[in-house]
């Protein structure tokens, strides 16, 4: 099957043009952040609510709340949001149309090297992104999710630029098809998992810091946040659902590597590094049950995790020789 | 705390002891909910029975032999030390990740410690070339095993009884739970509490439930057992994986053979160029099948930034399943063994074998072979040596095999392409002795050189010849022949390794998907003969909420005819 030059070249227009929208988003969420009104970082006092609810009046002790800002008012940085978010729907749909072209000009799933994996990482990432939006407000997020996604897109078009071509025969294999395609899906949420995370940290140390009268210089962007439970809910909620979907992603690459080299596991460097992988992020899930390492230091070990994620990502690939790395970078 | 359903006993010492009784009020020992934070949670909230059976850590109790075993136990079963023992193995898989390792280039190996002997053999010394293999790695994952079955196991025999026993009874003080409502009611106390029993078992909850006795009456309700169950199923695929894995490497075998095209080979050991048996493997467990490499075909990309990737790589063989079965023409290629009798056969590597022929001063022939020669670059120059022992003095071949050839001064001579576009040998002749007489294993891609002398160099392509100098014969290249190399194994214990994994996956799902929660009802008579209705619910699963749960029930509750005339609390 020959590459068809054509659709590759469009795909590479697409990337640009998704970048420049990127680039758009991101400074519509910059404004709306820094434009939005700050909350308060001292908690108050969890409030007794009479709420109607079928005709019935009902005492109602609230306990927590979950999800974005909820105080009712209208923050001013609403319209840049919003433009922001509408701005990132339309960059990852080019994003999507350029991987479409990219796979159409080869005739197969547009993760065959680094480069095509990189564009696929960063629509994954806007996808989780987008996705969750859908249910609840995340133009607080949209900057901190934006950011990695051009720097992504950005290390792809320059370090990494591949001509489309076919894949080497070990390549060739449906399960390296589920294999890529759900790591790339985990690596999409772990990355808005991170960013979440990252941010519960900067809001509890500022409402610690709140609490304890004491200065914090990341004061503004902790008072633009939601409150830190929420965060770490929702980071929660990330990792807990894509642990399975990882775990998974290693089984199948496994099956894969069953079929291509007669093992299962062996050790490889690729494979070292998804299993560290792995264990950090179930460490972080144990961290969370127990009592002592919850919050904070489970935080901490989710980055790590994270941080590991990326390594096997780039740095295995061009730092160490394996049997994986055989793609062109 | 009441124990019988909801506290954790570790390793079952005190479990049940005259528990039950407290089981109405919700403690405020923060110590038996181990998912509880202590020190933040215990102060502003009562701190409720937990809803999972997760082990508790506690101090060293009483002295003596027993008291300190049975103080290392619960460490070693601890959240804590299965938090840190994961830790270690992350870490401790590292510079598996770093250092080359003699499973997978045992080469690369060596070369370090030749290369830095000090630093080299001390890192041999501690097992950082065979990390995987190494007492130190095993005991942090044998310890984290052992711990896990430590834990888990008790867990899997309490939640067993939890299973097969009824909710908990309510706790005395319901207003102080998660969520909790309360209304008051015209309506008969039992038709309540019949109304909450019955839509709560159409929602599948499982449901336990007193007579209004004339004062108070109650509902209890829980869901979402699988969530434990889930996470016990995971842990314990763990614990099957790990067994499947070493069944595996205890049962199975492997071994790598390089066939020429035109050769055979047969599955028997001695037909392996290397051969890996497991401790308990037998050799009759090697099904007697055989294969003939007809055809080796090789794509390349041309041109691109990719010039000379492979594309396709595929060998025809001729298979005789058992002796004396008529061959049959099959296929190996990479992502597609050949499956006999569950050994399977993977193509893995693939060269060109020069077909050389020596011929004496009269034109006897004395050596003729195609030559497997090992590529050494992407583009296939291959290096080889051919011995011919046969004659006086013994005469030795060492060179290159170039595909599609080129020589520049750097490089020297070398292969620009894979495919063999324009192949060529250089060939230098030795004469002397070969060294094959003098006891020790040789290989058979070196020469030595140490009792030899050279004669000279060729280039050769297909169809030429040399005339060696000093009246030595000739070397002629008659063509050359590709080779594919092979790895055989088995596995046995794979089956069961991806049954492990699959059961780990969905009791993941599972745990990490589902709620656990808890309701009540209870009702009461309010002073003005009204019943007072309070609904209250309570999860610990990480940030899940019962308000939905309990939002439901009630206005289900409101909805339910017979109290449809209700009145709010306190109007
Ligand atoms: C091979 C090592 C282990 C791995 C990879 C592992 C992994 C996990 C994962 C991914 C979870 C998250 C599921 C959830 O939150 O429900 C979990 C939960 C849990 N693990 Fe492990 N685990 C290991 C060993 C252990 C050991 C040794 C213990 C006992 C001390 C243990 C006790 C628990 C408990 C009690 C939970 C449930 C926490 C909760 O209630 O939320 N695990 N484990």
């Amino acid at each position: 099957m020959l590459v068809n030059e054509t659709f590759a070249a469009y795909s590479n227009i697409f990337v640009y043009g998704s970048m420049a929208a990127y680039t758009v988003a991101m400074f519509a969420f910059a404004i709306s952040l820094a434009s939005t009104r700050g909350r308060d970082l001292v908690p108050a006092a969890p409030a007794v609510a009479e709420a109607a609810t079928g005709g019935v009046a009902l005492a109602t002790r609230v306990v927590t709340t979950l999800g974005g800002p909820d105080d009712g008012a209208r923050p001013p940085g609403r319209r840049a949001g919003n433009i922001g978010m509408s701005v990132t729907w339309l960059a990852t749909i080019l994003l999507g149309i350029a991987l479409a072209l990219r796979g159409l000009s080869v005739g197969r799933v547009p993760w065959g090297n680094m480069y095509e994996f990189s564009l696929t990482s960063a629509f994954a990432i806007s996808l989780a992104f987008v996705v969750l939006s859908l249910k609840r407000d995340l133009r607080w997020l949209g900057i901190f999710v934006v950011i990695p996604v051009l720097l992504t897109l950005g290390l792809a078009v320059t370090v990494l630029y591949t001509e489309a071509a076919q894949l080497v025969p070990a390549l060739k294999s449906y399960w390296l098809v589920i294999h890529v395609s759900a790591a790339v899906v985990c690596g999409g949420a772990f990355c808005v998992g991170a960013a979440v995370t990252c941010l519960f940290l900067v809001a509890d140390a500022g409402e610690r810091r709140a609490v304890a009268g004491k200065p914090y210089f990341l004061d503004g962007l902790a008072r633009r946040l939601p409150a830190s439970n929420a965060l770490d809910a929702m980071a929660y909620r990330i990792h807990a659902f894509m642990f399975p979907l990882w775990t998974f992603a290693i089984v199948a690459g496994a099956i894969w590597a069953e079929n291509a080299w007669g093992r299962y596991w062996g050790w490889d460097p690729k494979e070292t590094w998804a299993f560290i992988t792995w264990v950090a992020y179930a460490a972080y899930l144990h961290a969370r049950a127990t009592a002592g390492w919850k919050g904070r230091k489970a935080s901490v070990i989710a980055l790590i995790a994270f941080g590991c994620f990326v390594f096997n990502y780039f740095g295995v690939n061009m730092l160490i020789t394996g049997l994986h790395s055989y793609s062109g970078v | 705390m009441g124990k019988r359903f909801w506290g954790f006993a570790m390793s079952g010492i005190d479990a049940g002891n005259g528990a039950d009784l407290a089981a109405e009020e919700p403690t405020t020992d923060a110590s038996t909910d181990a998912s509880t934070d202590a020190s933040t949670e215990a102060s502003a909230e009562p701190s409720t029975p937990a809803l999972s059976t997760q082990p508790v850590q506690t101090d060293p109790v009483g002295l003596g032999l027993l008291g300190w075993l049975r103080w290392v136990w619960r460490t070693l079963t601890s959240m804590r030390t299965a938090l840190v023992l994961l830790f270690l193995l992350a870490l401790a898989s590292i510079p598996g990740s770093i250092f080359p390792q003699r499973g997978s280039a045992p080469v690369k190996v060596t070369q370090y410690i030749t290369d830095k002997p000090v630093l080299g053999r001390f890192m041999d010394k501690i097992g950082m070339f065979d990390v995987f293999a190494s007492p130190w790695f095993a005991a942090i994952y044998i310890l984290l095993f052992v711990s896990l079955a430590g834990c888990v196991l008790p867990r899997t025999m309490q939640h067993w009884r939890i299973l097969r026993s009824r909710p908990p009874v309510a706790p005395r003080n319901l207003s102080r739970l998660d969520e909790y409502r309360v209304l008051n009611v015209d309506a008969n106390s039992q038709a309540v509490l019949d109304d909450a029993a019955g839509i709560l078992r159409r929602q599948r909850w499982r449901v336990d439930t007193s007579q209004f006795d004339g004062a108070t009456g109650w509902v209890a309700a829980e869901k979402g057992y699988a969530r434990e169950t889930g996470n016990l199923v995971f842990h314990l695929a763990l614990l099957g994986l790990l067994t499947a894995v070493g069944l595996g490497a205890l049962l199975g075998f492997r071994g790598t053979v390089i066939v020429r095209e035109g050769s055979s080979f047969a599955d028997t050991r001695a037909q392996f160029d290397s051969f890996a048996p497991g401790r308990w493997f037998n050799d009759s467990s090697l099904p007697p099948f055989a294969f003939t490499l007809t055809d080796f075909v090789a794509d390349y990309q041309r041109g691109g930034q990719q010039n000379g990737a492979a594309r396709e790589f595929s060998a025809k063989v001729k298979l005789t399943s058992e002796p004396g079965s008529a061959p049959e023409a099959r296929t190996i290629e990479v992502n597609d063994p050949l499956v006999v009798d569950g050994v399977k056969t993977f193509l893995v590597g693939h060269g060109y074998a020069p077909t050389i022929t020596v011929r004496d001063t009269k034109g006897q022939v004395i050596f003729r072979d195609s030559v497997v020669f090992l590529p050494q670059d992407g583009n296939y120059t291959s290096t080889g040596v051919a011995k011919v022992p046969d004659t006086v003095p013994q005469l030795g071949l060492q060179g290159f095999f170039l595909p599609t050839a080129a020589v520049d001064a750097v490089l020297g001579p070398h292969s620009t392409f894979p495919a063999p576009d324009d192949p060529a040998v250089f060939i230098s002749a030795w004469v002397g002795d070969l060294g094959l007489d003098s006891g020790r294993a040789q290989s058979v891609y070196k020469l030595d050189t140490s009792a030899m002398q050279r004669l000279g160099i060729e280039a050769l392509r297909p169809g030429e010849s040399w005339t060696l100098p000093g009246g030595h014969g000739t070397v002629t290249l008659d063509g050359y022949v590709e080779w594919a190399s092979f790895t055989v194994a088995r596995d046995p214990g794979k089956g069961f390794a991806l049954a492990s994994a699959i059961a780990a996956i969905a009791g993941l799902a599972l745990s990490l998907l589902v709620r656990r929660r808890r309701v009540w009802v209870r009702v009461s008579l309010a002073g003005n003969g009204d019943t007072v209705v309070e609904v209250a619910g309570m999860t610990r699963s990480e940030h899940a909420t019962v308000s939905d749960d309990v939002e439901e029930l009630t206005t289900a509750l409101v909805a339910s005819a017979r109290i449809s005339s209700s009145t709010p609390a306190g109007a």
